[in-house]
């Protein structure tokens, strides 16, 4: 389960961009979007997801539970 | 009858005998190697605020911080009004902006960096925008201001940028007062909250601070005062940051209103009245310059302090200038500044002379209605604000703004907005304006607030010493009594950021 951003929710501040290990954050038209194949949810770099530990606005990247869970390469 | 030098946060130095008061009377108390170095820096000088501008480029959106008076949504509390979004700007777009600004305001001798988020949490945005204006516009001079969780990381850097000026918030040196201030913070890839993350904070802040200090640096240290959190321990963190070796504190008031979002907003705490802030200003007032006419102003703020001129250089209009840097012109320009304002200083001197030989306990507030450059320069129907002056026989001293309502809009005035005005500026004995209409003149005098318009245009220390040596003397020979005058209103922070 790879995460996602809330569009609704995002202010655009770019907090998570810099933070996320597989560069997996972008801008796209003044809002942050999660590329979904490459997020990792931080498993091996971080004991916490950093895109939800950066961001100001609670539960605005959360999982994405439409999408399979990640599996950490070996 | 009590001795001149005893007037508070005035002292006469030693050397020339002249009275000086904070950092408002030319050099005041400031080392001179200080002076040199803030004398046209508007923000940390208070007399080169009348005559030089700084803009702040909104390069950096993120913060690494959570603090309880800012919804970042809107801008960064500690140095912009909230409740409007800046525009964003890359690097690249923001150094475009800076020369359009330097060549059209050619007072403009200071570029910062002030968020909308924190300097140091954008540290690529941040130094690539130092670096780009080192090399187009050499001649400005960089500062930044940081909530400081970052800062020890970034020392070296910020000495490599030739940042001559750092501004710090600090609010606490007390985790537990931490924990109600800031619900968490972001530092080594991990989420912190309450006291252990106000723990961290308040370390790195103060580590910082010396890191800098010891490498040169000026720091300012802004301070948001929060009624029953904070407010008592501001003289601690004031102590504590003397100590470090910063060497001007602003201590600004909480603006909350529930309709900012923000977390004090919403839960209703109020902030400080002009009085308390007053009070507490003058308590921490000793042995470090405090700051007292900041207006809080916007992230990407432009122009002279209270007049924002961010409107004229959105970024369409900045990438539709013909820009080019023109240093010869600037020199010349700011050259001009420097000759007027020795000419201010002198004359406000010689008027001194005349009243310090006077003794007198009487101290009295007066407002002044000024669109800058040292002068009483605008109309008492125009004034968006009035500068408060404290006079006595050491001189006069500046002590603060007072935000009010335009009594003239759209060419009529309200007989209502005269009367919030009056309240507005009841603890003072005279504003002095340029010209003031029949009607308001009356209703002032009526309310014991004396309207005094024969200084028009001419520089503000020397014609209010004037009228204060006249007061004094009428009071000698008893044509009057002196009378203290009412507490001012609580600070209007909801109109202000109406504004
Ligand atoms: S969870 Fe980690 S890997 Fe996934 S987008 Fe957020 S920061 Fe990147
Ligand atoms: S940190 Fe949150 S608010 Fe900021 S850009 Fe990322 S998702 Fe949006
Ligand atoms: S440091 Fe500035 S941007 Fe960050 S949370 Fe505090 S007020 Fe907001």
């Amino acid at each position: 389960m790879p995460f996602k951003i809330i569009a609704s929710q995002c202010t655009s501040c770019s907090a998570c961009e810099p933070l996320c290990p597989n560069v997996a954050i972008s801008e796209k038209g003044g809002n942050f979007v999660i590329e979904a194949a490459k997020c990792s949810e931080c498993v091996g770099h971080f004991d916490e997801p950093q895109c939800a530990a950066a961001c100001p606005v609670d539960n605005t990247c959360v999982v994405d539970r439409a999408l399979p869970r990640y599996q950490a390469p070996v | 009858m009590q001795s001149i030098t005893e007037h508070k946060g005035c002292r006469a130095s030693a050397k020339t005998g002249r009275a000086s008061c904070g950092s408002q009377a030319g050099r005041g108390d400031l080392p001179v190697e200080i002076w040199e170095r803030v004398k046209n820096h508007p923000c940390y000088s208070e007399d080169a605020h009348h005559h030089y501008a700084r803009m702040h480029v909104a390069v950096a959106p993120a913060c690494n911080i959570q603090c309880n008076y800012c919804n970042r949504k809107y801008d960064c509390a500690n140095e912009s009004r909230p409740g409007v979004v800046s525009e964003k700007l890359t690097p690249e777009q923001a150094v475009r902006k800076v020369i359009a600004v330097a060549t059209t305001i050619p007072q403009m001798t200071v570029l910062g960096i002030a968020g909308p988020g924190d300097a140091l949490a954008n540290p690529a945005k941040t130094f690539k925008t130092l670096a780009l204006v080192t090399e187009a516009a050499p001649d400005i001079k960089l500062c930044l201001s940081t909530n400081g969780l970052a800062l020890p990381d970034y020392v070296d850097t910020i000495v490599r940028a030739k940042v001559d000026h750092v501004t710090i918030t600090i609010n606490m040196v007390d985790p537990e007062i931490g924990a109600k201030i800031y619900p968490w913070i972001f530092f080594n890839h991990k989420r912190y909250t309450g006291i252990e993350a106000a723990r961290i904070l308040t370390n790195r802040q103060l580590q910082g601070l010396e890191m800098l200090s010891e490498r040169g640096i000026l720091c300012k240290i802004n301070s948001v005062m929060i009624p029953n959190i904070n407010d008592d321990h501001l003289v601690e963190v004031n102590k504590a940051v003397t100590s470090r070796g910063a060497f001007l504190h602003n201590i600004m008031p909480l603006i909350s209103v529930p309709e900012h979002g923000t977390a004090f907003g919403l839960n209703g705490q109020r902030g400080p009245t002009a009085q308390e802030l007053k009070t507490l200003q003058d308590a921490c007032e000793g042995k470090i310059n405090m700051m007292r006419h900041c207006r809080q102003c916007r992230a990407d703020a432009v122009g002279l302090l209270g007049e924002d001129r961010s409107a004229e250089f959105t970024n369409d209009q900045v990438m539709k200038m013909d820009v080019h840097y023109d240093l010869e012109m600037r020199k010349a320009y700011q050259k001009r500044v420097e000759n007027e304002r020795v000419s201010k200083v002198a004359a406000g001197q010689k008027e001194l002379a005349g009243v310090s030989g006077e003794m007198s306990a009487i101290t009295v507030l007066v407002a002044v209605a000024t669109k800058g450059s040292g002068l009483i320069n605008e109309h008492f129907g125009h004034a968006k604000e009035f500068q408060l002056y404290e006079l006595s026989t050491s001189g006069a001293k500046f002590v603060g703004l007072r935000r009010v309502e335009g009594y003239c809009q759209a060419g009529y005035g309200e007989e209502d907005r005269l009367s919030v005005i009056m309240r507005d500026i009841r603890d003072c004995h005279a504003v002095f304006v340029a010209k003031i209409g029949g009607c308001p003149k009356s209703g002032l005098i009526k309310a014991g607030i004396e309207p005094v318009d024969q200084f028009a245009y001419e520089y503000i220390e020397k014609s209010t010493i004037a009228w204060f040596r006249a007061y004094v003397g009428k009071v000698k020979r008893g044509e009057i009594q002196h009378v203290q005058r009412g507490v001012p209103p609580r600070w209007p922070g909801d109109r202000i950021s109406a504004a």
